[in-house]
């Protein structure tokens, strides 16, 4: 199965002007290594907060002007350079939004989800498309020629995600489509994603709520302090024996079903020497803390611990 | 003590009402859990309490009195997004000390790091703020804990952290918590007894 998008080593820094003319540079995502095929869905689980939305603006290529990126992304086998980020986004790459705010309040939602067009031929097809995507997910032609502001929570979410499907894109990325809603609405997002990957389109889904990624995505990427520290398949994550970092152990024994294990420490500011989780970490060997683990692949789990050998290393 | 929500109705507009004789009660030293779904009006009726709201009917009452709108209130409010109730343009220590000043010790039970304090918020996660958010609410005088989902924006660890925290420091303290939330699992584990939203509200 090709891989749709493949993001090796990214890291994003912001140069910040802090009292006067002093710089000031935070690294924000540090060596970012994930993937994405065909029919998948990939889920980043991070605290919120901690720049994980970062990872959807660098591949669309919308972030600002005063970061730095280094490290490389590919769609389908091609380096994403910022002018094919340009040609792609909003047709073969699209973002599904986090809020209602990302409408247009003065544009009638329809209007929206076709976007600009070159020719009035392109307009017509456009036309058809969004009223078929629109019905699909029950907006019926009433809708429209409503405004942002006449809509339920529930059918902005359904507007958003239909804009986004218009382009019929091959990638999705679903940047927080959940906070806020109620049981319902979540099932209903759940089940929206999970229609996607039917469909054949890929799906990376940023999210700091640990039930979605369960319930929506075949792979799980645990993000903290900035690094992908593990990526494990969904069915691991069952039980906090199958998954390998003892902080996914500890993410997996404080949810309230499993126990509501309560795990001290938090996640540090800076940038450390050696590996993030030094601080809290109960396996930790004496080289944990001025050296930082790489990210290696064990028995088909990445993992960023020094009690793990990659299948590449010595033996 | 008993806070005590007596009939209260509640519209921010005549073309819907939001609260129609809404009463529940609190004992300090216990744990509710009020269970609703977004935008039925859960977070009304949490400003209600804590006196951010005041036009509504019926009344609010601690221990059968009237809550005095002079002085330090009693029922004070904890909000789902911590970095909108702190003035971005003071630094942490500001930020903490603006309703009391918090011991040490309690500081480092929450988790509270040193090196946050001359931090802006800005530059601190929704966690670590909502450490300083609960530190702040804890205040000696503090009756009542209104939690309007407080740990819905905070990863799992982080989750249980603060809750661990804040329940044993109102047990100790005998101050009652109103815990808010959509999520039945959590409310399940953390409170002594779970309220359902739309049963109560009489609309």
């Amino acid at each position: 199965m090709g891989k749709l998008l493949e993001v090796n080593n990214l890291s994003i820094s912001f140069t910040q002007y802090v009292q006067g003319l002093n710089r000031h540079d935070t690294k924000v995502i540090s060596d970012l290594t994930i993937d994405v095929g065909e029919g998948e869905i990939v889920a980043v689980l991070g605290s919120s907060g901690s720049g994980k939305s970062l990872l959807a603006h660098s591949i669309l290529g919308i972030l600002p002007y005063n970061s730095h990126v280094t490290g490389e992304i590919k769609y389908k086998g091609n380096i994403l350079d910022q002018e094919l980020k340009e040609k792609i986004r909003g047709k073969e790459i699209c973002l599904i939004p986090q809020s209602v705010n990302f409408l247009d309040p003065l544009m009638k939602v329809s209007e929206q989800a076709i976007g600009e067009c070159k020719d009035e031929k392109e307009r017509d097809e456009k036309k058809v498309r969004q009223r078929e995507i629109f019905s699909k997910y029950g907006l019926d032609e009433s809708v429209d020629d409503l405004y942002p502001f006449e809509l339920s929570g529930g059918m902005a979410r359904k507007v958003l995600l239909s804009t986004a499907l218009v382009g019929n894109p091959d990638l999705l990325i679903a940047d927080e489509p959940t906070p806020g809603l109620d049981a319902k609405s979540v099932k209903e997002t759940i089940d929206d994603i999970r229609n996607l990957k039917e469909q054949g389109k890929g799906v990376l889904l940023i999210t700091h709520e640990i039930d979605v990624a369960l319930k929506t995505a075949d792979r799980i990427a645990i993000f903290y302090s900035g690094y992908v520290i593990e990526i494990n398949n969904v069915d691991n994550f069952k039980n906090a024996d199958n998954v390998l970092h003892p902080y996914t152990k500890a993410l997996i024994n404080s949810l309230p079903r499993n126990g509501f294990n309560l795990t001290e420490g938090v996640q540090p500011l800076e940038d450390l020497p050696g590996c993030p989780y030094w601080e809290n970490c109960p396996i930790r060997l004496d080289k944990c803390k001025d050296n930082k683990p790489e990210l290696v692949n064990h028995d088909g789990i990445m993992i960023r611990c020094f009690n793990f050998k990659g299948d590449n290393d010595g033996a | 003590m008993e806070l005590k929500a007596n009939n209260i109705s509640f519209s921010y507009n005549k073309r819907r009402q939001i609260l129609k004789d809404f009463s529940l009660s609190v004992d300090s030293n216990r744990i509710i859990g009020l269970m609703g779904d977004s935008g039925s009006g859960k977070s009304t009726l949490c400003k209600i309490l804590a006196g951010y709201l005041t036009h509504y009917s019926g009344e609010v009452t601690l221990d059968g009195n009237k809550i005095p709108d002079r002085g330090f209130y009693p029922v004070q409010l904890i909000f789902q997004h911590p970095e909108k109730t702190m003035n971005p343009k003071w630094k942490m220590e500001k930020v903490l000390n603006e309703s009391w000043t918090p011991p040490k010790e309690l500081r480092d039970t929450f988790g509270l790091k040193d090196q946050w304090l001359t931090r802006w918020p800005n530059e601190l996660s929704g966690g670590e703020l909502q450490r300083f958010s609960i530190l702040r609410a804890i205040n000696p005088e503090t009756k009542f804990i209104i939690a309007d989902e407080i740990s819905t924006m905070l990863d799992a660890v982080t989750q249980v952290q603060i809750w661990e925290k804040l329940i044993n420091h109102a047990k100790a303290n005998n101050i009652g918590i109103l815990a808010v939330s959509h999520d039945p699992e959590l409310l399940e584990v953390i409170c002594d007894d779970i309220l359902f939203f739309d049963e109560i509200n009489n609309l």
